[in-house]
């Protein structure tokens, strides 16, 4: 058996899953950021129209999935593999999508980091001949988010300057065997890192040496440099955790300056209640979906890596004193025409 | 090196706290001023109409009760928490913010259903400030009756 793997720890794809169809759900208050006219559906109140903040999560998770199964033609039978995952406990949004899915689910938690996870394992099911579809997607919302993690949402509290916004959104991408669209050309599965950060409200920090780790693992088995990319986007670092990547970076000798872009501070337009920045699994999923996807797959970008953060911490964990384990994933994704063969 | 020893790790600590954007305490100090003052000249407005109505004590517990129903109220609308978030201590202090702290996981609940969702989760903010706030009334208390008499 042939090992589909580069270096010592990415996975390398001879034949590159295509990206078929990607389609984005948000709120009010991303429908009225900079990327606001290019998600595909935008909902009026934070609501959707639902009773409950958990109900309009699920119903934008699905309609996101729908989209994104219209766009690329393809019904419920013929998907092999529904993958998504969420913030909320026992990922209760995919779960409950996936109920009005005829299709088998694996659910997924990698906190912001879940839309890599979920993109990694679709194509390593496809590559692997396990299917020909796969259906990946995840959700947040901010009022969901906030009144697990934090406090009520009515309750008036200050937010600290390296604070993050869960962001309202969810995204939904299929990824097939044959078809057009971006080609996954390689992932490294990031490593679980602990810098020693506790404190809740600084998520970019803790998760900054996770991001630095992965890139340099990536870059180090590809025997390649930050210049090879068109551009690398981390799945909300905030501008805090940004500066603290770029440092861990530049001590290994990699410099991501100009190359880098980090999608928490991509969607909204930053005002002081953003804080730090965006994030939430919907903020990176939702910016790859929308704005990321269609600039690869018509070449505006010939080669991207895509690397969403996640920290991996609960409420309780922080009320018991213990640090923020994190991680990254790197996906390698490159414009359909350079697809075969690779480069 | 994914999880490294102490001495990195008080190492890492330092530089991300470098990257914060200090907060800006100046105008947070200002906004909690300015605005705790506001809200404490509306009670005072109140108890100086309520004093010419009736005996003082009386008149303290009317205005109390006044500010916590507008502390409610504010909340109900939607409107304290965004007080609350450019003016902090400044909202939270006053009794006001006593009823914000009640009225919105009250709120937030509610879709749990009356008994385990707003009724049981009524106090999840306000809990430990009552808890403490009864203990260290009594600690004083046995101080003024033994120690200050």
């Amino acid at each position: 058996m042939t090992l589909n793997r580069r270096g010592a720890s990415t996975c390398v794809f001879s034949a590159m899953p295509a990206i078929i169809s990607a389609a984005s759900v948000v709120g009010p208050r991303e429908g009225k950021g900079p990327l606001g006219p290019l998600f595909d559906l935008v909902c009026k109140d934070t609501l959707c129209g639902e009773m409950s903040w958990e109900k309009a999560e699920t119903k934008m998770l699905r309609q996101a999935t729908d989209l994104a199964q219209a766009k690329a033609g393809i019904e419920d039978a013929h998907v092999d593999f529904f993958l998504a995952g969420d913030l909320l406990n026992q990922i209760i949004s995919s779960s409950f999508t996936a109920r009005d899915k005829d299709i088998p689910f694996l659910g997924l938690y990698g906190a912001c980091s879940t839309m890599g996870e979920a993109i990694a394992l679709g194509s390593f099911l496809i590559h692997g001949g396990f299917a020909r579809n796969v259906l990946a997607a995840s959700s947040s919302h901010h009022d969901t988010a906030e009144r697990q993690y934090r406090y009520p949402t009515e309750f008036g509290y200050q937010r600290v300057p390296p604070s993050q916004w869960t962001v309202t959104a969810a995204a939904a991408v299929v990824l097939s065997s044959q078809g057009y669209g971006p080609k996954v050309e390689a992932v490294t599965v990031g490593r679980v890192t602990d810098y020693g950060i506790s404190d809740a409200n600084d998520m970019g920090s803790a998760m900054a040496p996770a991001f630095a780790d992965t890139i340099w693992r990536h870059l180090s088995d590809m025997g390649r440099a930050p210049e090879d990319y068109d551009a690398i986007f981390s799945g909300d670092l905030g501008r805090v955790g940004s500066k603290a990547a770029l440092y861990l970076l530049k001590k290994r000798g990699i410099d991501l300056e100009g190359v880098h872009q980090d999608t928490g501070l991509m969607i909204y337009d930053m005002e002081p209640e953003i804080c730090s920045g965006a994030s939430g699994c919907g903020c990176v999923a939702s910016v790859f979906a929308a704005k990321i996807y269609p600039e690869v797959r018509s070449g505006k970008l010939k080669r991207v890596l895509l690397v969403p953060t996640g920290a991996l911490h609960s409420p309780t964990t922080c009320q018991q004193a213990e640090s923020i384990p994190s991680v990254a994933h790197a996906v390698s994704l490159v414009y359909p025409e350079w697809g075969e063969g690779g480069s | 090196m994914t999880r490294p020893g102490t001495r990195e790790r008080d190492e890492y600590n330092r530089l991300a706290q470098s990257f914060h954007t200090p907060r800006p305490i100046l105008r947070n100090t200002l906004m909690a001023f300015l605005v705790g003052g506001a809200i404490c000249t509306v009670a005072q407005v109140i108890l100086d109409y309520l004093l010419t109505k009736m005996p003082k004590t009386q008149a303290a517990a009317m205005t109390s009760t006044a500010m916590v129903f507008l502390g409610a109220f504010l909340t109900g609308l939607g409107v304290y928490d965004e007080i609350g978030r450019f003016a902090g201590m400044g909202a939270a202090l006053p009794i006001t913010g006593f009823a914000n702290s009640v009225v919105s996981p009250a709120m937030e609940y509610k879709r749990e259903g009356f008994v385990l969702g707003v009724a049981a989760r009524m106090f999840q903010v306000a809990g430990p400030v009552i808890v403490y706030g009864s203990l260290s009334a009594l600690l004083v208390s046995i101080l003024r009756l033994y120690v200050f008499k």
